[in-house]
């Protein structure tokens, strides 16, 4: 079984419309047309960087809800951050994982381990007290309630296909304005919650 | 030639708190550790966050920095090395404060870091240089007095900074 990247992500937009969003690549660029909004975190700059710019977020934002969408090539590049994050224990955190088997984004070639690699296990033994694994919706639509309730760090591998083509916007997610634009509205749900 | 003055850790950490650093994120070195790394482990002032490689450091500084969190990452020489993509992403390109200090370990009694025999040690200014971030060598006690007015300028104009410390704090 599998589901369709963008079918598993329109799902969890609904569940999440409000968190702030660290999306990597071709999620992103998903993303950024299924759940618009001035709290996704596109500037990650580095490939593999996504997972420690949210531990910063979550390590900053204790009062608000992180969610990392990573890729699995992503991950691959910076494995060591699960046993970061699983030390640091973020309850704020969940982490995602787009499982496709592949560098979507850079000719679609195979990652190392093709789909034998367990990350949910890898995130266990790393320190997360939960982790998940799904590879159809139906079971994504019942498991989630459940992912995001209760404390994190919370690990999830989504084994997914390739869904609609959205369209590879490098130039926003590199923008300064979006930058400045998060930092804007960061600023001001910090400021909402806190009052 | 420099003279081989040492400094005080305390004098450093005491910098770092005047600048209102909260977050030491840290891959141990053998230069700062025992003078800097072990006190502020010990410190309730800072939370610690150690990490598995430095370019995971750079980019928790880069998530911290939007909440107006000020962090410091602590590495050697190699690591800063190893993490020259992410610091120029976060650092040169998307001009985050990222404030480094960089243990220079190997490097000669009384050379500076541009005279020293290792090559991991010698580029390093060279590299800085030539991606326009500044940087300040706490080569002497009177050095560590501009550390906190060094930080409050790189959050200041978002910018990346590297503190480098050529021989191991007392």
């Amino acid at each position: 079984m599998t589901m369709l990247r963008d079918e598993a992500l329109e799902l969890l937009a609904t569940h999440c419309p409000d968190e702030i969003v660290v999306p990597v690549y071709q999620s992103a660029f998903d993303w950024m047309k299924i759940r618009p909004h001035k709290l996704n975190y596109l500037c990650t700059g580095a490939m593999g960087q996504a997972s420690s710019h949210a531990l910063g977020l979550a390590l900053g934002c204790t009062d608000q809800k992180v969610l990392i969408l990573d890729g699995d090539g992503s991950l691959l590049m910076n494995l060591g951050s699960l046993v970061t994050i699983g030390s640091c224990r973020p309850k704020n955190l969940w982490h995602f994982v787009l499982y496709n088997g592949i560098y979507e984004v850079n000719g679609e070639f195979p990652i190392p381990g093709g789909f034998e690699t367990d990350f949910s296990s890898i995130a266990t033994a790393s320190g997360f007290p939960r982790s998940y694994n799904f590879d159809n919706i139906e079971e994504l639509r019942k498991g989630l309630p459940e992912v995001l309730a209760g404390p994190g760090p919370v690990f999830v591998c989504l084994k997914v296909i390739c869904g609609k083509h959205y369209p590879r916007n490098y130039e926003t997610i590199h923008d300064a304005r979006q930058r400045a634009s998060f930092k804007a509205a960061l600023a001001t749900r910090l400021a909402a919650t806190r009052s | 030639m420099v003279s081989d003055n040492t400094i005080d850790g305390s004098s450093i950490v005491s910098e770092l708190k005047k600048a209102r650093v909260s977050f030491v994120i840290a891959l141990p070195d053998i230069v700062t550790c025992d003078g800097l790394l072990w006190p502020i482990s010990r410190d309730p002032d800072f939370e610690l966050i150690t990490i598995c490689k430095e370019d995971e450091g750079v980019s928790i500084c880069s998530g911290l920095s939007y909440s107006e969190n000020r962090a410091v990452v602590m590495m050697q020489h190699t690591g800063f090395l190893d993490s020259i993509n992410a610091i120029r992403a976060m650092g040169m390109d998307y001009q985050l404060p990222i404030i480094m200090l960089v243990g220079l370990q190997g490097l000669e009694p009384d050379y500076s870091p541009n005279e020293s025999s290792k090559n991991g040690v010698r580029i390093i200014i060279p590299m800085l240089e030539l991606m326009q971030i500044g940087f300040h060598i706490l080569d002497k006690q009177s050095d560590v007095s501009s550390i906190s007015d060094l930080i409050d300028s790189a959050y200041k104009k978002s910018s990346p900074y590297v503190f480098l410390v050529p021989r191991a704090p007392l």
